[in-house]
């Protein structure tokens, strides 16, 4: 994709101001009918889902007590990776939102809330609400186009680097909660803050100490306080946790990829959020997320980001509210003339890793030439790429 | 010779189960041990203090008993005293004082509130007609000062009017043996109205109490010469009223008038608002949140309406449940117009329930 703004043909081109504050209007609506109907039902839903996912860890943990006998391995595995999955979509993903503040339970609150993750609550709050949200899909803004290691968009400058980010991204997928956290620590920021000499490192080392902290504690659990409690049956606990952990990090990195980064999600440039609506930034929601189709396992397993156009325009709402208001949203998509993209995760997952390869190399690389050529171009590619590089620096 | 035990074993003890405790902790990380156990005894001890509803009985038309058995925290009360309880309304959980209509030493352990459905009353509505046998609710200390002294009064009068009769029939069920001469007033719309109206006339009819019903539908409201001349023996006798604004601030003028004001225990359900605020801008800094409020709004319902985790309670200024730390700035008291100022640091200890900005203030929260 290419930044909106530079595009031959612009997808909002047959907007008029008038028709982007009318859709904003309508988005508003369906926000405060679903403000209105709020209660009961909704707090008996995240209740139930945080019920539900404590007794499964629990259950879980104690089967693996046992884990030295494989059918007990595999089942406390499969419990403990759902039950991580819930407890990081679900729950923590949305709870973190403020999706439940309204309640005034203080023990499911923004506030107090701390998962089951390697980034702490708080500083994972500042860069995924505050940040992304803020500026979703800005080039030079939203730091989760391609998590500042990854060339996601046309519009991003290619760096030889990128050649090999598939396999960083593969590698990101395997420790994403590393990932998260490090990328929650903005340390390419920071070090460039250093090189300018404008580095503030007492708040960074503060922060990169909350991090080691909450990471030595997770660790400490996961890999030494439950395999010692599993007594003969250490060491496959401790693989099952490993496990656990592993196909939470592929599973939550799938579902964030499929959220921005498939083919048809519209990215901007820096300058045109200046001045932005309430109904332009309600346009930019709408275009920079993509849906996964499917059923109910797959919405309760993703945290309902596979509504992510939803939560997008209304991140704040309840999550199990989603997939009530995706009718009247689509609705807004199909008479305004835009494209509500969507899809099965497989096909969406292609699409965001077809993303990822094709634009590990320059843009339109691919198309102009013959494979056999492709190699012989590249390192002429690379050569002027690095001098550009060492002269920047 | 005499075997002495070692004093590390006494205190071995503690240590392992501090371990233990640490152990624990490791494992539920980054919850606590007790989010797990909530999952299966919430009323255990040691854990926050809840009560789970046991029963809920219709009194009158609008009024129900909720008996509940309270955690294994409970400390007990003193019959004239109130409870906080958390009640999750509409999914929201929703703090509100209620008096204890139980005697203290029920051997079965169970306490129980009575609740009049007040006119758009989100918690009292809820409670009478909605609530359910085997809901867990929040609950606090029984806390107040509406209580009988020890020595017992020889003659005693109780004024209460509506769900005022509520801390007095908690009183009446635990004490009335030891009080020899008790004069009840009690107003309510119609004879129907009467909480606990089956008990008190037996109480009556068997002489232990003396009954005055005023139906103020038919009767009007309770006047001070009134009451004169229905307790003749007034001045002799240690009172307590409980009911509306309008009659304490009557009685408490009448008592006073006749050189009794000492003699007289009153508790209100209602704040007396008497001043507003200047309004301004309201930083809960904890939360990050601001909100400009009025000089009218209390600074718990600003707070709440901004999505702020506020503490509260009887949300009339008598429980304490809002405190709050003023971080700086000033804010007024509606009940009496005090105006309360905080320099930076200070963190001056305000009632948010009864306090409203008076210019820019810093909650800490």
């Amino acid at each position: 994709m290419t930044a909106i703004q530079n595009k031959p043909v612009d997808p909002t081109a047959h907007l008029s101001d008038e028709d982007v504050e009318a859709l904003g209007r309508e988005l508003d609506a369906i926000r405060d009918s679903v403000l209105a109907d709020r209660g009961a039902r909704d707090a008996a839903y995240i209740r139930k889902v945080i019920d539900v996912q404590r007794k499964l860890e629990l259950a879980s943990r104690g089967v693996l007590l046992l884990s030295l006998f494989p059918p007990a391995w595999v089942a406390g595995t499969v419990g403990l990776s759902i039950s991580k999955i819930l407890e990081n979509m679900e729950i923590g993903h949305n709870v973190m939102h403020g999706q439940w503040d309204w309640m005034r339970d203080p023990k499911v609150h923004s506030t107090t809330w701390e998962w089951d993750n390697a980034s702490p609550a708080d500083m994972w709050k500042h860069s995924h609400n505050e940040l992304h949200h803020t500026y979703t899909n800005v080039l030079g803004r939203d730091n989760d186009l391609g998590y500042g290691i990854m060339r996601v968009d046309e519009d991003q400058r290619w760096m030889p680097f990128y050649l090999a980010q598939p396999l960083w991204n593969l590698l990101n997928a395997c420790v994403f909660e590393y990932g998260i956290a490090a990328y929650d620590l903005e340390i390419g920021k920071h070090l460039k803050a250093k090189k300018r000499g404008t580095a503030d490192v007492a708040a960074f080392q503060a922060q990169l100490r909350n991090v080691l902290q909450k990471v030595k504690k997770q660790a400490t659990r996961d890999y030494l306080v439950h395999p010692l409690l599993s007594g003969p049956s250490a060491l496959p606990t401790l693989g099952a946790n490993v496990t656990a952990n592993l196909v939470r990090n592929l599973w939550t990195h799938s579902v964030i990829m499929c959220g921005h980064f498939p083919e048809g999600v519209e990215t901007f440039t820096k300058t045109s959020i200046e001045g932005e609506t309430r109904g332009q930034w309600y346009l930019r929601q709408m275009l920079g997320a993509a849906n996964i189709s499917g059923g109910e396992a797959l919405h309760l397993m993703t945290g309902n980001l596979s509504f992510q156009v939803e939560h997008h325009l209304f991140p704040d709402l309840p999550s199990n509210r989603y997939k009530e208001i995706a009718p009247q949203v689509q609705d807004v998509f199909a008479r305004y003339g835009l494209t509500y993209v969507t899809g099965s995760m497989p096909k969406q997952l292609a699409s965001a890793w077809g993303k990822v390869v094709r634009l590990s190399l320059p843009n339109g690389f691919l198309s102009r030439r013959t494979a056999k050529a492709v190699p012989v171009a590249l390192v002429q590619r690379v050569r002027p790429a690095r001098a550009e590089e060492r002269a920047a620096a | 010779m005499t075997t002495v035990t070692p004093p590390q074993t006494r205190s071995a003890r503690p240590r392992l189960r501090d371990r233990l405790v640490k152990l624990a902790e490791a494992a539920a990380t980054p919850l606590v041990p007790a989010d797990y156990l909530d999952l299966v005894d919430p009323l255990r001890s040691g854990a926050a203090l809840r009560a789970r509803i046991v029963a809920v009985q219709p009194e009158t038309r609008d009024a129900a008993t909720l008996v509940l058995q309270p955690g294994r925290g409970w400390a007990g009360h003193v019959p004239g005293q109130y409870v906080r309880l958390g009640v999750d309304v509409d999914g929201v959980r929703q703090w509100r004082t209620y008096s204890l209509t139980s005697p203290a030493d029920r051997a079965d352990g169970l306490i129980a509130i009575t609740v009049k459905a007040i006119p758009d009353g989100v918690v009292s509505n809820h409670l009478v007609r909605a609530a359910t046998a085997g809901t867990v609710l929040q609950l606090d200390q029984a806390a107040g000062d509406f209580v009988l002294p020890t020595p017992r009064p020889a003659k005693a009068l109780f004024v209460t009017a509506g769900s005022g009769i509520t801390p007095v029939m908690g009183m009446l069920r635990s004490a009335l043996h030891e009080l020899d001469d008790v004069v009840l007033v009690h107003s309510a719309p119609t004879a129907d109205d009467v909480v606990f109206a089956a008990e008190l006339r037996a109480l009556a009819a068997d002489g232990r109490i003396r009954l005055v019903e005023k139906h103020t539908d038919v009767d009007g409201m309770l006047g001070t010469a009134e009451l004169d001349a229905l307790v003749p023996d007034l001045a002799e006798r240690e009172a307590w009223a409980c009911g509306p604004t309008g009659m304490l601030d009557l009685l408490e003028g009448h008592w006073e008038s006749r050189g009794l004001a000492g003699r007289l225990h009153t508790e209100r359900f209602r704040p007396l608002v008497v001043a507003a605020g200047e309004g301004g801008t309201v930083t809960f800094s904890r939360t990050g949140a601001e909100v400009e409020a009025d000089g009218a709004t209390p600074l718990l319902q600003a707070g709440e309406e901004a999505g702020v985790l506020m503490p509260s309670g009887c949300r009339m200024g008598i429980c304490f449940g809002c405190v709050l730390p003023l971080r700086s700035g000033a804010v007024r008291d509606l009940r009496n117009g005090d105006l309360t100022t905080a320099a930076e640091g200070d963190g001056v200890l305000v009632q948010t329930c009864v306090s409203a900005a008076a210019g820019p203030c810093d909650l800490d929260v």
